[in-house]
């Protein structure tokens, strides 16, 4: 079917993303492009890591007790195949910062998509229905709101082991996981409630109620996309905050299980050594928790500020 | 031949009152606001009933009841003889297809689309909630018919709002109102937020429409010059009451109510005649705390005892009917 | 025509909007003058450039909006390169300003005595007694009933047309030369529209001052203004005294205003309309920016831009007058 000139498919979304302001805003803001480059660049490490690791220091077969307690490759002791050191039984620091990465920032983004899902769905509904719904579920977030974050997840991570006991290593995650989520949903509930009031109010809902559309659909289909905007922002320092809640409790012991460390166990494990004089098998994953938490922050700022309108 | 709609002492009240915790701390009462208090008009096939009035008046308010966004505290809406609250409260089927029948314009071109909709999308959205159209070729055509017939070009159906002026989102948004082929539109202040020169193309397009199809409209606005244009009839609303109806001629020829003469007087002058005017009393009072019998009393230069303390009932005089002591009496 | 030196002169005024697709010409070559006691309608229909005007002379333009060249003259005195404090200054003082929306021109923290007072005491030798009293003085010249007792309330504890006489009052409170008002009848009900609007004229008479009514509503400017200029996309395509513009106006996009606007005294089937939109500010055609939807369009309208020429009693920027204005026998 011939179309028109005038027919032509307007610009797809990735095209018109690119021609965007944000992009512009990206392009133009050295802080965005290093942290973003810094984040992915901890993140193919994580997600690679099998792959991209020297060593495997999980594999019992390849530890030489020889190798232990290394010092970095640029100190007088140290050997250039082990970049960071080693630890005390031989493992590579630098690979067992990378696995343990991996672990950490999966279970960091797997509780704020759990958080998400559950903070945008009670904040669509307690907005959207209003009434005794609304102020229960205000209740609940007050009451949650009330307790620190760390008590929140020591408190479920010690029912969900108390119920559980001999449980699988799986289990232990997932409750690591519904720990860290149950800590960060109220501010996704607040704030798409607040945006949904606002929402609900506006003629193209109440188009969409004369037409007959029931609620249920006005409240996925129209209301939803655009009470969205502010959740990315927050969702991107969500992760931050996720990675060094996972850590704290794994630092505690009661994060992570000891067969998958992740960098709160290797700064936990390396406190014990930080006094003999090996100071590298803690610090180098502090500096990793750090360098990753940093760079989420940095590029959750940038993103806020270049997703508000006045500031442009 | 009975009216296409007939209102019979519609009312509304709306519960304002703190939240329930702030009115027991603080000793608060519940406070109501009658938007609507006592409203009776019909509107006959093909004509156009315009309300007018200030800022508070309930005319808004009549046309959310009208369409079903709100129920009634009191009274009834009747269209083509079936109660429209009972109807919509009902089953599901019957609901839409009352729903099928009568659509709704509002007044913000920029709040009333979706902004992350496609144009093609929210005209067809009506479509494809009543199940008229399936085929999605079927479905971008009549969605072309459609824009075609509010003046737009087939092919703005692949943008989105932010792309057009607020004329022609008002214009897209009559397109989707238009889908299902009503016969009935309530329109609150449709050119109220555009410019003068857009205005005049879609008030052109809507009496076009009108004539074409034979549609019956309810045209809220406050701008009396507008509703001089397009309605037939017009009734003048203050504090939620209805204070004069009548035929369009009628009530700019020979306004009766204080308050419609009030309002006309008001007007400002575009052709500078230099014709006399009474100078404008007071303010809308508070509806929270409407004035005792007749709610224009405290404004009113002809008001006397019974005026505060009666309210006064429509009475038809002349071929208008009017709500006015004054009137009744033969003072004014 | 009045004898007196002008109060505000605008010469050649261009303002400009950098953003990083390219600059924008938001106004483009306009100038006026305003005499002492005179109100000037400035209408024009969204996007035309009325507020940006308006918003220039008071030194008001949102950054990254500058004004790119001409002159704004007040007095006299050039004050549109005055740096912020002096401008500042002369804002207050010489220049009042009431914006459309009352709810957010007042603070609403503060008692509308104390804003009114603060006002006065800034730009005028009074001590405090004397403000108060000049306060309470000019809340009655606007209308506003038992103003002894009003002087203490909060701007919430007033309606919305009483907040606008408040706000008229602040912009009279240092006896400035000139007022620009934007839409300040807008936001209210027309019972009150022709309150306010009797409240500028007779303040302006009394006072002397001069009046800059920007608005979109022509029934306004009948009623307030001596002469009006019509925008259009950035530019002033007609100006003259305000019957004349009404009764006899000369370029196309007035008629087509007037045109457009349903009247009260008669009945049309159709109202008058101009097809198409006013361009975008990245889109104005070359020549006269109205030539796409000029019904009398010719040649010369797409290729020159018209300056203001004489017609039959207005100033119009339409070539239809060039003739004229050429002294063609």
């Amino acid at each position: 079917m011939n179309r028109p000139a005038s027919l032509e498919a307007p610009p797809g979304a990735l095209a018109r993303f690119f021609a965007g302001d944000v992009w512009h805003s990206f392009t133009h803001s050295p802080v965005a492009i290093v942290s973003a480059l810094l984040v992915l660049l901890c993140a193919v490490s994580a997600l690679f890591a099998p792959w991209l690791s020297p060593h495997d220091p999980f594999d019992l077969a390849t530890l030489d007790l020889a190798n232990s307690r290394l010092p970095p490759a640029w100190m007088p002791e140290g050997k250039a195949s082990f970049m960071l050191g080693t630890d005390d039984q031989g493992r590579d620091i630098l690979s067992a910062l990378m696995y343990g990465a991996r672990i950490s920032l999966l279970v960091a983004l797997a509780a704020v998509l759990a958080s998400v899902v559950l903070g945008v769905g009670l904040g669509l509904l307690s907005g959207f229905v209003g009434g005794r719904l609304d102020a229960f579920i205000m209740r609940v977030c007050d009451v949650m709101l009330s307790f620190p974050a760390i008590l929140v997840a020591l408190l479920i991570d010690g029912v969900g082991r108390a119920m559980f006991p001999n449980a699988h290593e799986s289990l232990a995650f997932a409750v690591l996981i519904l720990a860290i989520a149950l800590t960060g949903w109220v501010k996704y509930a607040r704030t798409v409630r607040g945006t949904t009031m606002v929402e609900r109010q506006k003629e193209y809902v109440q188009a969409a109620r004369v037409i007959g559309v029931p609620s249920a659909r006005i409240m996925r289909r129209h209301v939803l996309p655009n009470v969205l905007g502010p959740v990315l922002v927050l969702a991107t320092i969500d992760v931050a905050q996720a990675v060094i809640i996972e850590a704290t409790l794994s630092f505690l012991g009661v994060g992570v299980p000891p067969t998958s460390p992740s960098l709160g166990t290797l700064i936990r494990v390396g406190n014990d050594f930080l006094f003999s004089g090996e100071w590298w098998i803690t610090v180098f994953p502090g500096a990793m928790l750090m360098l990753i938490a940093l760079s989420v922050n940095l590029l959750g700022d940038w993103l806020r500020d270049a997703l508000n309108p006045r500031l442009q | 031949m009975t009216a296409l709609v007939q209102v019979q002492d519609l009312a509304k009240v709306f519960d304002v009152s703190a939240p329930w915790l702030n009115r027991v701390l603080e000793r608060q009462p519940r406070l109501f606001v009658h938007a609507v208090d006592g409203v009776s008009f019909s509107i006959e096939r093909g004509r156009t009933l315009a309300l007018v009035g200030e800022s508070g008046c309930g005319k808004s308010t009549v046309a959310r009841l009208l369409v079903g966004l709100h129920g009634p505290s009191a009274g009834s809406v009747r269209f083509d003889g079936q109660d429209t609250a009972e109807v919509l409260k009902g089953s599901q089927v019957q609901a839409l297809a009352l729903r099928r029948r009568m659509q709704m314009i509002f007044q913000d071109p920029y709040a009333s689309l979706n902004p992350r909709w496609r144009v093609r999308d929210i005209v067809a959205e009506p479509l494809r909630e009543h199940g008229l159209l399936q085929d999605v070729q079927a479905i971008d055509e009549r969605v072309a018919d459609l824009l075609r017939s509010v003046g737009m070009a087939a092919a703005d159906a692949q943008k989105f709002p932010h792309q057009f002026s607020g004329g022609q989102r008002q214009r897209i948004s009559i397109a989707r109102a238009l889908a299902t082929q009503p016969e009935f539109l309530v329109c609150d202040e449709p050119t109220s937020a555009l410019d003068v020169s857009v205005q005049a193309q879609v008030l052109n397009i809507m009496k076009d429409l009108q004539r074409e199809r034979g549609l019956t409209y309810l045209f809220i606005s406050h701008n009396l010059a507008v509703v001089r244009h397009v309605a037939d009839d017009v009734g003048v609303m203050y504090l939620g009451r209805l204070v004069e109806l009548a035929p369009k001629q009628r009530i700019f020829a020979q306004p009766r109510h204080p308050y419609t003469r009030m309002l006309l007087d008001a007007i400002p002058d575009i052709q500078m005649s230099g014709r006399a005017r009474t100078p404008v009393q007071g303010e809308v009072p508070n509806p929270l705390s409407p004035p005792t019998g007749c709610s224009f009393h405290p404004r009113c230069p002809v008001a006397n005892a019974r005026c505060s303390a009666e309210r006064p009932v429509l009475i038809v005089r002349d071929g208008a009917q009017v709500a006015c002591h004054a009137v009744e009496e033969g003072r004014i | 025509m009045t004898m007196s030196q002008p109060l505000l002169q605008v010469r050649n005024l261009r303002v400009e909007f950098p953003n990083r697709h390219g600059t924008l010409l938001a106004l483009d070559d306009i100038s006026f003058d305003i005499a002492p006691g005179e109100i000037l309608g400035v209408v024009g229909e969204s996007g035309a450039g009325k507020s940006l005007t308006g918003a220039a002379i008071i030194g008001l333009l949102e950054p990254p909006g500058r004004v790119a060249g001409g002159q704004i003259l007040l007095d006299g005195r050039r004050i549109d390169k005055l740096d912020a404090d002096q401008m500042r200054q002369v804002r207050g003082r010489q220049i009042g300003a009431v914006f459309q929306d009352p709810l957010t021109s007042l603070n609403p923290l503060y008692t509308v005595g104390r804003q009114l007072i603060e006002t006065i005491q800034t730009h005028l030798p009074l001590d405090a007694r004397q403000a108060r009293e000049r306060a309470i003085d000019l809340l009655r010249q606007t209308g506003i009933p038992a103003p002894e007792a009003r002087i203490a309330q909060y701007p919430h504890q007033f309606s919305g047309g009483m907040r606008q006489r408040v706000v008229i009052a602040l912009a009279l409170a240092a006896e400035p030369r000139l007022v620009v008002a934007d839409e300040p009848t807008t936001a209210l009900d027309v019972s009150i529209q022709a309150q306010i609007i009797a409240l500028l004229r007779r303040l302006a008479r009394d006072k002397g001052a001069a009046v800059m009514l920007i608005t979109h509503d022509m029934g306004v400017i009948a009623e307030t203004c001596d002469r009006v200029a019509v925008m259009y996309a950035g530019r002033i395509v007609e100006m003259g005294p305000v019957r004349d513009v009404i009764h006899q106006p000369a370029h196309p996009y007035t008629q087509g205003l007037m045109g457009s606007i349903p009247a009260m005294d008669e009945d049309r089937a159709r109202l008058l309309q101009i097809d198409g939109a006013m361009p975008r500010l990245t889109a104005i055609p070359s020549g006269c920016a109205f030539n796409p939807r000029c019904p009398r369009v010719f040649d010369r309208c797409r290729a020159e831009r018209p300056e203001l020429l004489p017609a039959t009693a207005t100033l119009a920027a339409c070539w239809l007058h060039a003739a004229m204005a050429e002294g063609a026998p």
